[in-house]
Parts: structure tokens; C-alpha cells; sequence
């Protein structure tokens, strides 16, 4: 792939990069800009800590789903989020492997990302229990009832993969963070920052017996992840496509979800770096090309999903099968057309733009492209959660959804929980890989 | 521990000793007071500026018979693990028993508990339906062996280790910006204090100083 813009500014050198990264960190004074975000993030996450108490309280009564719509928009926010996470995993790992050196500059925010909203994404499932207390239940334990689990539902392959996932992306994320602790533990003025950023480094020296090992654990993390990641979506679409409902029971689901999943990743990663980087001075570290390369993977799945799309339409006329004939008619035709062809026009009309190189330069458009992606992602989930449940097999069965003020509550309050750690992060960590970016200066080149 | 790095550039050793703080008991401990200084020395470090000075002075320091020696950089370099002759490590090899027993674990489990004590009749399907149960069996392989991968970084790293030696060093702060460092360390067989500083200085170095424990 060739690019005239670069990877790096070809001015930078390892002390520059230290200390630029590192500055955001130690020295720059909180701007005003980010105590008024973190303010309206942290009163919508207050938002969230209502609304779940008030659930916990009345119980989930208090969201509009009830038979035959009992999924709603509390799963479909689930889906949501947690495709948000691929993005991450995707730049972190995969592209790791593929030895794509502009992954660097975004792979710590990426990652950070992922595990913010895969923390939202583990809470709805949790909530949408109904009697949350009891969610270890859902853990294989000795316990005096003598019962067990059932493996061979979905929805407990969906508790160890998203637990798995959780779990192994905050170890990724964390064992990439410890050369830049040390950094930050060896930059730092005060003596608390000194402290906390000392024993989050433990020790961390930069010994080549070190560096030789912690190569090896990345490399081996990031071989796990990436199959980790396509099976986390795909366990995913299991708990559709494993029902018998129309719509769901269809063999298309992995795949297109694994692409969906990248789709809406990616366009969160472009909307969320699109206005940092500028903010924060960044643009040496993640250049046009990053730009460049993030909307053709945006375009690359939105063409896997459209593909979906069509196969699901096609599924449905070539099955012959009438109840799968009349979900996809009731789609286009039914009382939810508006939000299909919404979808249509978001995922696969809008990303069509991305064929331009000249609206790809323009940040401003790549900022709406990616906005419109994200809500269509989430249309598209509404979609398969609501529509293909609200009329099934019999007519004497159907029932229609409305979302309550407390569905949309949460829905919000994740988005402020989500933002107010994304602004913390921004604030207390190195957002790019300062140990990384050194390695892809050109003064580390070693002559042989 | 001594002999075990000896064997890495062989290829026959697994090489794990790492740049461990130096016991009272080892017999090299004699070496560590020189006669000129009230506190025993770690060993002397060796500064320079940029990796290729590093990686040179390391394969010459290898080439003239030290071998507890090690390099401190900014960020990996491979050629410098290389240099002081550690290039095999046991970590992928505990990786893989771990996920080999998160594998076998997670698959044993669900057969147990859906075979053996809590039988259920789902739709007539064997009770040993083994296909549903290989999405857990993965996750549980993956689990496992990403905790072997990091708790095993950590521990053949010797990690958390708050307190080293090196730390002492002038400008060592820097290790984490753009300086680049090269230890002898006194418990090497070979150690002599004035030879050793005598090598060090005919490198490209900034500064050759004395690292006290």
C-alpha cells in the first residue's frame, strides 16, 4: 500500500517523542476544554448510577420489554458496545501480527477503548438478568443446590467469552502500559506521581533479558487475541443465530457480525481521534495516513456488511420458507420499515463516500461518515434484536416495542461512563505507546 | 545460575538466570569489594548514546569472555539480547502447557458436570454433545494461556522488583528516554573492576561509572 503521507513525523527523535507523549501526562496544565467534557460525561454517568438503581429497585418492569420482545434495546446496546471493542483488539493484535507499523500510534488508545466498552457492554446482560445479585450463577461453583450450569447454551458460551475477552484485553493493555510507567515513573516532578506510576512499573528497567521476554509474552498475547476477538463476536451472533426465530437462524451471522463489529469499531476509533489528535497537538504521531488507512477498513467491512445485508434478503426469498419470506417483507414493509431503511442508508449508502480519496482527506466529512456508521450499526442492531422478535410464527404472538425514558436512561449513561473513563485515561496515561513509537524512529534503526 | 547463562549462546541452556541481585552467598562475592570502595559494587555501567554504540560494545564485552553482563535500552532491541548471548527464553513453551491445560480443563469440566453429576436430557442429544461444548473449551484455552503468558513475563523477569541496583546509576533515569547502558556485573567469573573499566572506556561511551548495590 503505497502512501506519500508517513507513519511518523520524520522530525521526531527519542527524546522528542518522550517528551511530548509523556508532557500530555505530567506537565500540561488540564485544559479547561477537558474539565468541561469530563463535567457533562461524569453527569451522564450519574445518569447511568440512577437509572441502574432505580432498575435494581423496581425491577426491569421499568424497561419496555416484555414477551414477545423480552431482548429490546438493553441486548442490542450489548451487541452494540461490545463491537465497538473489536476495533481495538483488531488494531492491537492483528494488526500486530500483520506487522503494520501504523497501528502504533493508535493501538493504546484503541485498546483503551476496547476495554471501556466492554465494561459497558458486560453491564447489560447483568442488568437484563432481572435479578442481577444472582449473576454468579452463571459461573460454574460447588454450591448446596447441587445444580450446574447449562453448556450447551449460548448464552453461557456468551459469559466466557465476553469474561475471557475482558479479561485477556485489560492484561494486554496493562502489560503494554509497564515500559511506559517506568517512563512516566522516571519523568515524574511530585512524589505521589513518582509513587503510583513507580509501582504500576514494578521494577521496570528496560534490561535486554527483560525486553526479550516481554517481546515474546506481547507476541504471544496478541496470538491469542486475535482468534479470541473473531470468537467473541461470533459467540455473539450464536445467541441469535442458535434460536430458531426468523431472522436470527441464519448461517450468515458469524461472519457478518466479526465484520459489523470491525465496521463500528473503527468508525468510534476515527470519531474519537479525529478530535484529540487536534486537540492535543498530535497530528506528527497519528498522520494522514492513519486517516487514510482506518477509512478503508471502514469501507472494506461496510462492502462485508452490505454483503450480509443482501444475503439475508436473498436467504429469505430463496428459502422458500414462508415465515422467513414475510420477516424480510415485514422489514422492508412492517411497522419497523423506517428504521431498515434507515440501516440501508447509514451502512450502506454512507460508506460509499470512503471511495474518494479527496472526501477521505477531509477530516470533517470522515468525522460525520464515521457518526452516521455508528448509528447505523446501532440501527442494525435494532433491526435483528426487535424486529425479527416482534412478529415470529403465530399472529395471536406479536406484540410491538416501545423503549421507555429509563431504556434510554441507561443507553445515555453508558455513553457518559464510557467518556468519563476514556477522559481519565486521556489524563492519567500515556494515550500513545511512547516505548513503541520509539521503535519506529529512524535513529533506532540499527546498521548491520 | 552462572552456568545456566553460560549454555544460552550454545543453544543447549534455557538461559533464564537474569541480572539477579547479588547474594552474599555467591561465591563471586569476594570480587564485589574492591579495595578501593567502602560499599560493594554491583558492577560498572558503561553509557552511550545511541543503540548501534550499545549493541557494538556488548558483543565485544561477549567476545572478550564476560558473561553476566546486560544491556538496558528504551524499548527492544533485538540484536542487543542477542549480543549478550540471550536468545532463548522458556515462556513459549509454559504458554503452551497453559493452554494445553486450560483446553483439556475447560473441555473436562463441561464433560463432568454435563455427563457425570448433572445429567440433562436436551432434545434427545447424546449427553456427551461435544460440539457444544468446544466454544468453552476455547475460551478456557485462551484464558489460561494469556494468564501463563503475562504472569509468566512477570515472573522469569523477576518482576515486581521495586528496588535493583542499576537504579543507582548516574543518568539512569534516562534508560526510559534515549540513553542506552551496558553492565558488567562483579559476579561474573571473569570480573576484574580495573580491566573491566579499562574495556568499557575503550568503547564509544559517554561515562563509565561504578554501580554500587
Amino acid at each position: 500500500m503505497h502512501s506519500t503521507h508517513p507513519v511518523i513525523d520524520p522530525g521526531l527523535t527519542f527524546a522528542s517523542v518522550t517528551d511530548k507523549i509523556s508532557s500530555i501526562v505530567l506537565k500540561r496544565r488540564t485544559s479547561l476544554a477537558w474539565f468541561f467534557g469530563f463535567a457533562i460525561s461524569f453527569a451522564l454517568f450519574q445518569l447511568m448510577l440512577l437509572a441502574i438503581t432505580n432498575l435494581v429497585f423496581v425491577g426491569i418492569g421499568l424497561w419496555g420489554v416484555n414477551v414477545p420482545i423480552a431482548w429490546g434495546i438493553d441486548i442490542l446496546n450489548f451487541v452494540w458496545w461490545i463491537g465497538i471493542g473489536h476495533a481495538g483488539t483488531l488494531i492491537s493484535a492483528i494488526l500486530l501480527l500483520l506487522r503494520q507499523q501504523w497501528r502504533t500510534s493508535i493501538n493504546r488508545f484503541a485498546e483503551a477503548m476496547t476495554l471501556f466498552a466492554v465494561a459497558q457492554a458486560g453491564m447489560y446482560p447483568i442488568f437484563h438478568l432481572g435479578r442481577p445479585w444472582l449473576a454468579y450463577w452463571l459461573f460454574p461453583y460447588p454450591n448446596t443446590m447441587g445444580i450446574w450450569p447449562q453448556f450447551r447454551s449460548p448464552l453461557m458460551w456468551d459469559v466466557f467469552a465476553v469474561s475471557t475477552y475482558a479479561t485477556v484485553s485489560a492484561m494486554f493493555w496493562f502489560v503494554g502500559l509497564i515500559p511506559d510507567f517506568a517512563t512516566l515513573r522516571d519523568r515524574a516532578k511530585s512524589k505521589p506521581f513518582q509513587m503510583v506510576y513507580g509501582l504500576l512499573a514494578m521494577g521496570w528497567r528496560g534490561s535486554a533479558r527483560h525486553w526479550h521476554r516481554y517481546e515474546t509474552a506481547y507476541l504471544l498475547l496478541a496470538g491469542l487475541a486475535t482468534p479470541l476477538v473473531l470468537s467473541v463476536h461470533t459467540i455473539v451472533s450464536f445467541d441469535f443465530a442458535v434460536g430458531i426465530i426468523p431472522g436470527w437462524h441464519a448461517t450468515i451471522f458469524p461472519p457478518y457480525f466479526v465484520a459489523g463489529a470491525i465496521y463500528a469499531g473503527f468508525a468510534m476509533v476515527l470519531l474519537l481521534t479525529i478530535p484529540l489528535r487536534k486537540f492535543y497537538g498530535l497530528e506528527g504521531f497519528i498522520t494522514m495516513r492513519h486517516m487514510h488507512n482506518m477509512a478503508k477498513v471502514m469501507l472494506a467491512t461496510g462492502l462485508i456488511v452490505g454483503y450480509g445485508y443482501i444475503m439475508e434478503a436473498f436467504f429469505g426469498w430463496y428459502s422458500g420458507n414462508k415465515y422467513e419470506r414475510y420477516m424480510i417483507w415485514n422489514r422492508m414493509h412492517g411497522p419497523y420499515a423506517l428504521y431498515y431503511w434507515a440501516l440501508i442508508l447509514c451502512n450502506i449508502i454512507t460508506p460509499q463516500f470512503l471511495w474518494s480519496k479527496k472526501l477521505r482527506s477531509n477530516l470533517v466529512v470522515l468525522w460525520i461518515l464515521s457518526f452516521i456508521v455508528s448509528i447505523g450499526m446501532w440501527l442494525e442492531r435494532f433491526v435483528i434484536v426487535v424486529t425479527s422478535l416482534h412478529r415470529d410464527f403465530l399472529p395471536s404472538s406479536w406484540g410491538m416495542y416501545q423503549p421507555t425514558v429509563w431504556d434510554w436512561s441507561m443507553f445515555i449513561g453508558t455513553i457518559g461512563f464510557f467518556f468519563t473513563l476514556l477522559f481519565l485515561f486521556i489524563r492519567f496515561l500515556p494515550m500513545i505507546s511512547i516505548f513503541e513509537m520509539r521503535t519506529i524512529l529512524p535513529e533506532a534503526e540499527v546498521d548491520e | 545460575m552462572a552456568d545456566d547463562r553460560d549454555k544460552t549462546r550454545s543453544g543447549n541452556g534455557h538461559g533464564q538466570g537474569d541480572d539477579v541481585t547479588p547474594s552474599p552467598r555467591h561465591p563471586a562475592t569476594a570480587s564485589h569489594f574492591h579495595h578501593r570502595h567502602a560499599h560493594p559494587l554491583y558492577g560498572v555501567m558503561a553509557e552511550f548514546e545511541g543503540p548501534n554504540e550499545l549493541i557494538d560494545a556488548a558483543r565485544q564485552t561477549y567476545e572478550a569472555g564476560y558473561r553476566r553482563i546486560n544491556g538496558y535500552s528504551p524499548y527492544p532491541i533485538e540484536e542487543l539480547s542477542e549480543a549478550i548471548g540471550f536468545t532463548h527464553s522458556r515462556l513459549p513453551l509454559i504458554v503452551f502447557i497453559g493452554g494445553l491445560l486450560g483446553g483439556i480443563g475447560g473441555f473436562l469440566m463441561q464433560y463432568w458436570i454435563e455427563v457425570i453429576d448433572y445429567p440433562i436430557n436436551v432434545g434427545g442429544k447424546p449427553y456427551n454433545s461435544w460440539p457444544a461444548f468446544i466454544p468453552i473449551t476455547f475460551e478456557c484455552t485462551v484464558l489460561v494461556a494469556a494468564f501463563s503468558a503475562v504472569l509468566g513475563m512477570l515472573v522469569l523477569n523477576k518482576l515486581p522488583q521495586p528496588y535493583h541496583p542499576v537504579f543507582n546509576a548516574p543518568n539512569f533515569a534516562l534508560a526510559t528516554r534515549d540513553r542506552f547502558f551496558l553492565v558488567v556485573e562483579a559476579s561474573d567469573p571473569r570480573y576484574d573492576h580495573d580491566k573491566v573499566t579499562e574495556l568499557l572506556k575503550s568503547f564509544n561511551a559517554q561515562e563509565v561509572s561504578d554501580v554500587e548495590i
